[in-house]
């Protein structure tokens, strides 16, 4: 995984992981790597994925069980309110770069289906 | 968290230059620290202070709440900038050596780290490349089962092959029981590596914080921040 340093590591971590569970390479109730594992794999400080589990459990899209590891949500609630948080940031992105642009929300639309 | 080290108003003058002055530092146990700053900016002195090689002129500092001493050797591990061994020494007796320097030496550590350095045991010293000699260095440095690891400029000379097999050890080596300090100048490299960094000019601590904090309100990475300061 490549980064951006100008953005916090464990953020980007973070949506790289939210994306895995949203597309399916993480499946619901999986076991996640452990955090030493996971910070060799992305070279980078395991205080790092240690933040990046911690925030992922407060936000209930992981669970961990004390001594047995860090789990993906069996929660399909859960993944599906993922899924719409993800792509409402991508329409959101892409809404305000056409509109720094210079298209019209109108024009936009236009845009859009002639590439589609 | 558990505290290590701490420096309190530490300076260090070589007869008119302050190489450190009012030093203040705190170390905790199972955290990665970057000591960055250009040259001359004092990086190495406080390093070889908190080795015990050098006596600060003013000021303290402690590990494991004793002053640099026999006892805080035995709990330290420094990598230094410069080539210290024997120009007889094939790598084995480099081992050996340390071996015998240092009961938390760990042999089977330091035989796989050389593994994945890819160097042999047979090769001499003197005919290692620069990367080589970074990569045996900080096997050496690694394979103590120490409390502090002190390591200056880790990644200086070194081509990018060997950087990334550094790096890699250095991360396998964390422990939450040890903290390591890293002296650099290659900032780009190591900051994914860190989690607190103290920058250090002509003796001062300009700025200090947390990695991801420091990103998150400067909008930056911790090199273009160094940068900006510098």
């Amino acid at each position: 995984m490549e980064f951006n340093n100008n953005i916090p590591i464990y953020l980007q971590i973070i949506d790289n992981i939210k994306q895995d569970i949203v597309v399916g390479k993480l499946k619901a109730g999986q076991k996640m790597p452990s955090v030493r594992e996971l910070a060799g794999t992305l070279k980078v400080n395991p205080n790092t994925i240690q933040r990046v589990y911690q925030e992922l459990d407060r936000e209930k899209i992981t669970f961990t069980k004390r001594g047995m590891g860090t789990y993906v949500t069996e929660e399909e609630k859960t993944i599906s309110s993922l899924m719409q948080e993800i792509s409402k940031k991508i329409i959101l992105d892409f809404v305000e770069g056409m509109n720094k642009l210079g298209f019209s929300n109108k024009e936009l639309i236009n845009t859009l289906k002639e590439y589609l | 968290m558990e505290q290590i080290l701490k420096a309190t108003q530490l300076s260090k003058y070589f007869y008119q230059k302050k190489a450190l002055d009012k030093v203040d530092m705190n170390i905790e146990k199972g955290k990665i620290y970057g000591i960055l700053g250009p040259n001359g900016g004092g990086k190495s002195t406080f390093l070889k202070i908190a080795a015990g090689l050098l006596k600060p002129s003013q000021g303290e500092i402690t590990i494991d709440n004793k002053k640099p001493g026999v006892y805080t050797k035995s709990i330290v591990s420094y990598l230094p900038e410069t080539n210290y061994l024997y120009k007889w020494m094939k790598i084995k007796d480099a081992l050996n050596f340390f071996k015998d320097l240092y009961t938390d030496f760990d042999t089977e550590r330091a035989r796989e780290s050389l593994k994945f350095m890819e160097l042999e045991e047979e090769e001499k010293v003197t005919s290692l490349s620069k990367g080589m000699m970074g990569r045996l260095k900080l096997t050496l440095a690694l394979s103590r089962k120490s409390k502090v690891y002190l390591l200056d400029e880790p990644l200086n000379g070194i081509d990018p092959i060997s950087r990334e097999k550094i790096i890699t050890s250095i991360l396998d080596s964390y422990s939450e029981k040890a903290s390591i300090l890293i002296c650099s100048h290659l900032i780009y490299y190591i900051e994914k590596l860190l989690d607190y960094v103290f920058f250090l000019s002509e003796g001062r601590i300009i700025l200090s914080g947390d990695v991801e904090e420091l990103r998150n309100k400067r909008g930056m990475s911790i090199d273009k921040l160094f940068q900006e300061v510098f």
